[in-house]
């Protein structure tokens, strides 16, 4: 018997205030692949992530996270959201964050552990933060505070992680943790999905990658999908017709109230 | 409405009591009605210290604002309805209301482009207008039991009864209850909406949760302050919280402290004083606070801040005066240590009593001294004179050469014409680190020369010739 996909997409179509911005996408993502999404500003990659997350409910297709409709699957995702999602004046500590990361694993009423603590530390270690434990999120630099996201992402500890531009705005030396960090959890047979803004680091970072510009255009190992051809096709201009077509609904009137 | 506003409302006006007197009474407790009053100020702050809390990281002061004024027709059509002052009516029309001018904000959000303070700004005055329509109809018609109504505009302390007190009760510890068993989920829902959704926490029902809460908070106090002030309750007691705490826990700790505290001193003022109401008393004892603690706080305080602007500036007028004593000094190829003050205001172009005043500071700072005896034979009256002493002259040095590097570096690192570091280089003589001189210093690999041909003092070779002066 074959083994259940971690994330399958089927003909999905997700459209924002009427203006479709994913048409008909499919897309099987096996175990243990580490997959980067490129495509232009406005492709449409954060709407993917939001709606394997269940923040958006697509008008068109489905998603199946192992199986599963993605209101239960969700739960085994780890998911990064964009740094700039949240607001980083918020009375917490680092250690505060990381610890959000063992929420899952705890019911309701029930304690924050011992073991949770220690788990929360480990991470904090990893991404060399440890130090910055006890510290107000708000004084931390962009890159610490994307540090500090990570860690609560293996705090989770999910065997599928959604990451959306964990690389916008950091520093070198968080970029390589990052990087480096990634490549440990494809060691340890996890899946990972990692929207990327970058093309030419895109090629060193992932082992296959998923070229989008409202459609699919391109899904395969890096090798065979980082070519000229596919990426002009990517980032070379909206498909004219699609984008007319998608102008014209969101001109008609609002019926669906 | 200025009638209304004048009618208030102060715990007791009985006798003339002295002062002494009425703090006495006051905190014995001794009138049931003084009782009341104090614990119902106090708990209410309480409430609105832990749920503003909420609102306030959330940032949902606004809101708070529109569902205390959205209540308010909500109350004049419970008391229709029941034909008196009769708080459970009162109390489910005001929640009515509250809840329709939430779902009036939610459908806005949702099906129009209007932006969220214009729609906070629209249900806030279309409901607040309906109430005073209905408010007014029902003083004109003549409801036999009306009086007090019009309290609930801008509050009635003195009026406040046991039902309200009990009311009070019931939110703190609905509040309180709703905090505890929901801590972990309410942190992480507010800071991260997204990833607390992703890991099944149901954060709408949260919300919505909150919202009524600060429903029932707002009705629980408008008794003792009135539609208008309601949210101002809300709002500051964690907004001071904030100023000094860095974890959700204390900050709901502080908050709720800060909200019995303001509660206590306005209920305590409008006590003692003559015809002034509590519910605006708590307000203003509340800001009174947020005030003394922006000022106040120990490191971000605005008090510090300008203590540490101020010593920063003295340190530079200290270091300018140095500068230009060095200058002199240098003036008259090293010879004469002994600068007058008709000098010193030849060089820094300042009065005569500034740069005494500059001489006095370096004096007091162990950093010159005056000459005791005139050695010069000309005579001048009022004429003060210097010397630097050891650390002053070092000091001096250190500071012209930090200057000199920096223009150095200027003009051969960063390809600055020689005509254009001086200026900058005024500004970095004061701030560049003991580090980063000698950076500059390995970079240039020591030089002797500033880019104007003037000597770059190091201490080696300057200090013996001060030194042998001074003794």
């Amino acid at each position: 018997m074959a083994r259940v996909l971690p994330i399958e997409i089927h003909d999905l179509t997700v459209s924002y205030q009427k203006k479709p911005v994913l048409y008909g996408v499919d897309l099987e993502i096996q175990e243990g692949s580490l997959v980067g999404i490129l495509g232009p500003n406005g492709a449409g990659k954060s709407t993917l992530v939001k709606t394997i997350m269940n923040m958006i409910r697509p008008n068109g297709g489905y998603v199946k996270i192992f199986g599963k409709d993605p209101k239960i699957g969700m739960k085994q995702i780890g998911y990064v959201p964009q740094r700039e999602s949240v607001d980083w004046e918020f009375p917490v500590t680092v250690m505060d964050v990381v610890l959000m990361g063992r929420y899952g694993h705890l019911g309701w009423l029930s304690r924050v552990t011992k073991y949770d603590r220690q788990k929360a530390s480990e991470c904090l270690e990893q991404v060399n933060m440890l130090p910055y434990a006890g510290r107000q999120i708000g004084n931390l630099s962009g890159g610490q505070q994307q540090r500090v996201f990570l860690a609560r992402a293996l705090a989770q500890e999910s065997s599928v992680y959604l990451m959306d531009e964990p690389f916008a705005g950091v520093d070198a030396v968080t970029e390589k943790t990052i990087v480096s960090i990634m490549q440990n959890m494809k060691k340890e047979g996890k899946t990972l999905l990692v929207v990327h803004h970058d093309l030419s680091s895109a090629k060193e970072y992932f082992d296959q990658l998923l070229l989008l510009n409202m459609r699919k255009v391109a899904f395969g190992p890096t090798s065979k999908v980082y070519t000229h051809e596919l990426l002009q096709k990517t980032y070379g201009g909206r498909l004219a017709v699609l984008s007319e077509m998608a102008t014209e609904m969101a001109k008609s009137p609002e019926l669906e109230l | 409405m200025a009638t209304v506003f004048l009618q208030a409302e102060q715990i007791v006006t009985q006798d003339e009591f002295d002062l002494v007197d009425r703090a006495q009474r006051f905190l014995l407790l001794k009138d049931e009605s003084v009782q009341i009053v104090v614990f119902g100020s106090v708990l209410m702050g309480m409430s609105c210290g832990l749920i503003g809390s909420y609102v306030v990281t959330r940032k949902l002061s606004l809101f708070g604002d529109t569902l205390s004024h959205a209540v308010l027709p909500g109350i004049a059509v419970g008391f229709i309805w029941s034909g008196e002052k009769n708080n459970i009516s009162l109390l489910v029309g005001a929640t009515i209301a509250g809840l329709l001018g939430i779902s009036c904000l939610s459908i806005l959000r949702k099906f129009t482009k209007v932006q969220d303070d214009s729609s906070l700004g629209i249900v806030l005055s279309a409901f607040y207008a309906v109430g005073i329509c209905l408010l007014t109809r029902i003083q004109k018609v003549g409801y036999s039991d009306q009086s007090g109504l019009d309290s609930f505009m801008f509050g009635q302390a003195s009026a406040l009864s046991s039902d309200d007190l009990i009311g009070i009760i019931i939110v703190l510890l609905l509040i309180s209850l709703f905090i505890v068993i929901n801590y972990r989920e309410l942190l992480i829902s507010g800071f991260d909406p997204g990833f607390s959704r992703s890991i099944g926490i149901p954060t709408e029902s949260l919300q919505y949760g909150l919202w009524a809460l600060i429903t029932f908070c707002v009705i629980s106090s408008l008794q003792m302050v009135g539609v208008i002030l309601a949210s101002a309750l809300l709002v500051i007691p964690a907004a001071t919280a904030s100023l000094l705490v860095k974890r959700m826990r204390s900050y709901l700790i502080l908050a709720c402290l800060l909200g019995a505290v303001a509660g206590l001193g306005g209920a305590f003022l409008s006590f003692l004083g003559e015809r002034l109401p509590t519910g605006p008393l708590i307000v203003i004892v509340s800001g009174a606070l947020f005030t003394v603690i922006l000022f106040l706080h120990p490191q971000k305080g605005l008090l510090i801040k300008w203590i540490i602007s101020r010593s920063e500036n003295v340190r530079i007028a200290r270091e300018n005066s140095l500068k230009a004593a060095f200058q002199i000094i240098e003036g008259k190829s090293f010879e004469d240590t002994l600068i007058s003050s008709q000098e010193m205001m030849r060089k820094r172009g300042m009065s005569s009593a500034t740069i005494e005043g500059e001489i006095e500071n370096l004096c007091k700072a162990g950093l010159a001294s005056k000459a005791l005896h005139q050695v010069s034979e000309i005579k001048l009256p009022r004429q003060t004179r210097f010397t630097l002493t050891p650390s002053g002259w070092e000091y001096a040095c250190r500071i012209v050469r930090n200057h000199r590097l920096w223009e150095l570096y200027l003009t051969n690192e960063a390809q600055y014409a020689p005509d254009h570091v001086h200026e900058d280089a005024e500004k970095i003589e004061h701030m560049i680190g003991e580090e980063t001189v000698r950076q500059i210093e390995r970079l240039l690999k020591n030089p002797r020369r500033d880019p104007h041909g003037k000597l770059i003092p190091s201490i080696t070779d300057i200090q013996p010739v001060a030194i042998s002066q001074e003794t």
